[in-house]
């Protein structure tokens, strides 16, 4: 995918390229490593310090006993392992919805139809994040809510507040960002690599063991990301259909006010392990179909 | 490979349901606007639409609504000037650590919300003295770089150098090039970067919620605070639904104006 070209020729910008590069890249690298990473790096520092319990002011000393106190607190373990059950479970369930879906648009359905169908799938992704949750605030209500309402003859019961609820509400708002790099994935494969697995006497399930999947798999990687890294930081979801479930992020939202540097402990958990993620799959080439 | 028929119709059947698990909640956020119940009841026990005029006359709203333009405007100008000029380092130009910039970029979307919530208003707070509007700009802005980024560098690569090269050998300077050649054949990529800023600066509330100053509020932060407030169900209902059908827009434009092929099927 990367071409590099040679700037263009003739001015100033060509005989002095170093300039020319220095001039495009001052500002955006002025913006993201000054403000961005240096925010970053001062709150990975802010979780060594603790907070003076009497006077509420920052004790500027290196310690490790807001990880410690994650770690060895009962209630914040169990947030944490829920909170990571809950982004893999929800990748799981997108990964699981957005194959087959993908499939069908890049390989089952009339190709006149395809952006069309990619546009339906687009646009939900765009509907605001906030009204999402609450359409399934709406839908997840016990009693008196859309899917109530629906099972009730059924003679079930609305999965209601709580757990369940949390992992459907984010299965439904990162579903498309694990569609869309898929389907991508699968309308690049050459019908020719199918077509001679099937000749070389492939069924159906081998080639798309043998030959699909390998070659989808960085698509499905990337999708993960998003679906793994967002459900990790979320805590709005938690507050709206979690009930009184609470999640990594609910911790930090409650605990940034009087103790920063517990909060910062906090909220570099989930940064550790996608970060950790990230470069783990750098390799497979995802980062390019984001 | 042939899908056999079979095959064609249970995936068939798959994808409807799946279409129904994405439009239902947007249907029933639309449906419920026109409720008559106080709270939010299924199925509604009767229809107005008495509370879209409310909403339409709210103070609340109405200032929210302004914020949000504006802020979303102001992260959109910043974004759209700084992802510009970093795709023209990465694509016309090799440097040492050139894939590290293309990791940077991703990263405020890459990294939970909180993260960079909380990152950034523990800086503002401490060296800025606080936070105003303009904080919740930098904040927008930062994350809102990567989508005119990922479309503006698409858009180079597929260009190539060539046509720069021939304005260059035609005579033209470098900004000379820019303007009648380089910009004209960007401009496409560039509004649909732009739009899709735009849009997930306008939607955004957990960066939002951390580097707002005290008393701006956007649309999202008008919602969040109204949300289990039991008279405004109403209003919300329809605040929620008047977001809905106007982020269907966008994306209509948006999608006439890049195509998902060319970003290597790339969704940001």
């Amino acid at each position: 995918m990367t071409t590099t070209t040679s700037p263009p020729r003739g001015g100033f910008g060509y005989r002095h390229p170093n300039l020319r590069l220095a001039g495009l890249l001052t500002a955006p690298m002025a913006w993201l490593v000054v403000v961005y990473l240096g925010s970053l790096a001062a709150l990975f520092i802010t979780a060594f310090w603790t907070v003076d319990d009497f006077t509420g002011k920052l004790v500027r000393e290196f310690t490790l006993q807001n990880f410690q106190q994650v770690f060895t607190t009962p209630a914040y373990l169990s947030a944490m392992l829920r909170t990571l059950s809950i982004a893999l479970l929800v990748t799981l369930f997108c990964l699981v919805l957005a194959l087959p879906l993908a499939f069908f648009m890049a390989r089952v359905a009339n190709p006149k139809w395809r952006p069309l169908l990619v546009a339906l799938v687009l646009t939900p992704l765009w509907a605001s994040y906030l009204v999402k949750v609450y359409a399934w605030r709406a839908m997840l209500q016990p009693e008196t809510g859309v899917l109530a309402w629906f099972l009730d003859p059924l003679g079930l019961d609305s999965p209601g507040y709580g757990y369940l609820g949390i992992v459907i509400t984010l299965t439904y708002l990162w579903l498309p960002y694990m569609i869309l790099p898929i389907y991508a994935g699968l309308t690049r494969l050459p019908d020719s690599m199918l077509a001679a697995s099937a000749d070389l006497g492939a069924r159906n399930g081998r080639t798309f063991r043998s030959v699909v999947m390998p070659l989808v798999f960085p698509s499905i990687v990337a999708g993960s990301i998003f679906t793994f890294s967002l459900s990790l930081g979320d805590y709005i979801t938690a507050q709206i259909v979690g009930g009184k479930v609470t999640m990594l992020g609910n911790i930090v939202q409650t605990t940034y006010v009087t103790n920063l540097p517990f909060a910062a402990a906090v909220a570099t958990i989930p940064v550790i392990i996608v970060l950790l993620y990230l470069l783990a799959v750098r390799r497979s080439g995802a980062l390019d179909n984001l | 490979m042939t899908i056999s028929r079979g095959t064609k119709v249970v995936l068939t059947l798959f994808a409807l349901v799946a279409g129904a698990f994405i439009y239902i909640p947007l249907g029933v956020i639309l449906i419920n606007s026109f409720s008559v119940d106080k709270s939010l009841t299924w199925p509604p026990s009767g229809f107005t639409t008495e509370w879209w005029g409310k909403a339409a006359e709210s103070q609340g709203v109405r200032d929210a609504l302004v914020t949000s333009l504006g802020v979303a405007t102001a992260a959109t100008a910043v974004a759209l000037v700084l992802g510009t000029l970093l795709s023209f380092a990465l694509a016309r130009y090799d440097f040492f650590g050139r894939d590290s910039v293309s990791l940077l970029v991703v990263l405020p979307i890459a990294l939970p919300g909180i993260v960079t919530g909380i990152a950034l208003n523990n800086v503002f707070t401490t060296f800025l003295g606080g936070l105003t509007i303009y904080t919740l700009i930098i904040g927008h802005a930062t994350f809102c770089i990567v989508v005119v980024f990922n479309n503006a560098i698409a858009r180079l690569r597929r260009m190539g150098g060539s046509v720069e090269e021939a304005s260059a050998d035609l005579g033209a300077n470098g900004w000379r090039t820019f303007v009648f050649v380089t910009f004209p054949l960007m401009r496409s990529a560039l509004i649909a970067g732009a739009i899709l800023a735009f849009g997930l600066s306008f939607d955004e509330i957990i960066v939002t919620t951390f580097t707002a100053g005290p008393g701006v509020e956007t649309l999202p932060i008008w919602i969040y605070q109204n949300l289990f407030r039991p008279n405004q169900a109403p209003i919300v209902n329809v605040v929620a639904a008047a977001l809905v059908l106007v982020s269907i827009l966008p994306i209509y434009i948006a999608q006439r104006f890049s195509n998902t092929d060319e970003r290597g099927g790339g969704l940001i």
